[in-house]
């Protein structure tokens, strides 16, 4: 390595990446904690959100110059998209998750990789398959911190997905609902009988999980533009962060995603593993964490019931 | 007047009917023992009746609403709470936690509405309704001498204080009747001996107690009303000396005398 801010920058860059990871990671991992299915459909929620942000933001922005009040259109649209998301999460739940909750364990799996599938193809459909461009909403110049560089958009990612994470464990540890979610998730039919009603619970998890993916999705957006299949990759890999952080846990999905975003540019920047290569990383990650730690870093390996 | 009561509840798994016409009905304030030898759908007749599984035909009545078919949580919100054979507690949380959850949800009220400055209340200092659910939650430990295990995890408790958490969380939902499935199972005798106490201790609390049970000297001891199925159907139903010397239910037990 050439140096310590050589290394403060790689690791910026890292965190940053895991921010997003983690931000995505989380929607996949709250909703196995409750229904025991990977929701597959995950980065196509994603990238409907990133196209909602991208419309709003374009339709309300006008001429505004860069300042605090384009910012403050570009948040309103992120806040808009999220919800946008989360009622598509929600909706695409009881169309065609719910109905399967009682049938093999491969049925709601196979129908999410067909939701997924109309998803980016009607988005294909509608919108064309061209990338279009999300515009910074400032000035992306970067600001120079002794020899690291960090630039507006990666303040800006930080700050979004910190934020987020905290206020995500603040609800699930702290509030009735966080509670209702965490019961439901440790038995479904006693938290049923302790009075919580358990498709509300599953519905305001799908709403969550959505709400964070747009974020990531709009995120994502201003570095690499919007397109169809923009969610298939970046949802794969959260899925590995998940996986490796221990699915269905919380903390580790965070963990995960950063750790993931961590070794996708040390291996990179450090190993020399050529940049077309990057992706290669998290599954090489995927299938050791499968062999050596399957239950991932957090996880609790699952004792076979007699 | 009966508090709960089924006419003609039967549930059939494909070929298999686990529980077939019954009528059966539990009176308020009693302690009633729901008996019979294994496979005889005790459990099924539980599951129908709190709303865990739906029956094929017939219906329940609570408190003479008809509930036949209620997703299970609003039934508990009516007042019916239960345990399970194999101990099913939430075992990563704290006993505390365990308990406070059966109080949490009693009321009908959305449970989003009004909570997100609640909690950030609750985070700062506890006080108003969040008190409350934790003063009654240590209460109820208190009933069950549970108190002092309130921050362990649900997981390291002895097996017979793990029943008696899963009681104490049923009735931390303030129920008018309370389902006990088999809980002297794995019981040591002195355990039995307190059990019985306690089931009589939440009786006097105004609840309703039915039980499904094998060990017959708490049954007899302590049930008033007993109804005994075999093979699905009801067979025999009264108080305990009725049933020892009733012929259907000794042969359900012992065979046939040739």
């Amino acid at each position: 390595m050439g140096s310590i801010s050589e290394f403060f920058q790689h690791f910026l860059n890292g965190l940053t990446l895991g921010g997003i990871y983690a931000l995505i990671a989380l929607g996949y991992t709250m909703v196995y904690g409750i229904l025991k299915f990977i929701n597959f459909a995950h980065g196509e929620i994603l990238m409907i959100g990133a196209y909602s942000g991208l419309f709003l933001f374009d339709y309300f922005r006008g001429d505004l110059p860069y300042g605090p009040l384009l910012m403050i259109v570009f948040f309103v649209a992120m806040l808009i998209s999220m919800v946008i998301s989360a009622v598509l999460g929600m909706s695409i739940e009881k169309i065609a998750y719910k109905p399967l909750r009682k049938a093999t364990r491969l049925a709601p799996l196979l129908s999410a990789i067909g939701v997924s599938f109309i998803l980016s193809n009607l988005a294909a459909f509608f919108w064309g398959t061209k990338s279009r461009k999300f515009d910074y909403p400032f000035d992306n110049t970067a600001y120079k911190i002794g020899d690291v560089a960090i630039t507006p958009h990666q303040i800006l990612i930080l700050v979004v997905s910190f934020l987020m994470m905290v206020a995500l464990k603040l609800y699930i540890d702290r509030t009735r609902m966080g509670k209702a979610m965490r019961a439901t998730s440790l038995d479904q039919d006693v938290a049923a009988l302790m009075g919580i009603n358990v498709n509300q619970v599953i519905s305001l998890t799908f709403a969550i999980g959505s709400a964070l993916a747009a974020t990531a999705g709009i995120l994502i957006a201003l570095d690499f533009k919007v397109y169809p299949t923009m969610g298939a990759m970046a949802g794969l890999k959260a899925f590995v962060a998940a996986v490796v952080g221990g699915i269905g846990n919380i903390t580790g999905a965070m963990i995960g995603g950063i750790l993931l975003g961590l070794l996708e540019t040390f291996g990179v920047a450090v190993l020399g593993i050529p940049q077309g290569l990057k992706d290669t990383i998290a599954f090489g990650v995927l299938i050791l964490i499968l062999l050596v730690k399957p239950e991932g870093l957090l996880g609790k390996a699952e004792r076979e019931k007699v | 007047m009966s508090l709960l009561y089924t006419t003609q509840l039967t549930r059939a798994f494909g070929g298999v009917i686990a529980v077939s016409d019954v009528d059966f009905a539990v009176e308020k304030h009693s302690i009633t023992g729901l008996i019979g030898p294994n496979g005889a759908g005790k459990t099924t007749l539980f599951n129908n009746i709190t709303g865990m599984d739906v029956p094929t035909s017939g219906k329940v009545f609570f408190k003479d609403e008809e509930i036949t078919g209620m997703p299970a949580h609003s039934i508990s919100r009516l007042g019916i709470a239960r345990t399970f054979q194999n101990i099913r507690l939430f075992k990563e949380m704290s006993v505390l936690e365990n308990v406070m959850i059966g109080r949490h949800f009693k009321t009908g009220k959305s449970m989003t509405s009004g909570r997100l400055l609640n909690a950030v209340r609750s985070y700062i200092s506890m006080k108003g309704e969040e008190k409350a659910i934790y003063d009654t939650s240590r209460e109820w430990l208190e009933f069950f001498n549970l108190d002092k295990f309130r921050n362990e995890s649900a997981r390291n408790l002895p097996y017979g204080s793990q029943r008696e958490l899963e009681i104490a969380r049923a009735m931390a939902t303030e129920p008018e009747l309370l389902f006990l499935d088999e809980p002297a199972a794995g019981m040591n005798p002195q355990e039995t001996d307190r059990l019985m106490a306690t089931i009589r201790r939440i009786r006097e609390q105004g609840v309703t107690v039915l039980l499904i049970e094998h060990d017959m000297k708490l049954v007899m001891n302590i049930c008033e009303q007993i109804t005994v199925l075999n093979y699905g159907k009801k067979i025999a139903s009264g108080n305990p000396l009725e049933i020892r010397e009733n012929p259907l239910v000794i042969e359900a037990y012992l065979g046939k005398e040739e």
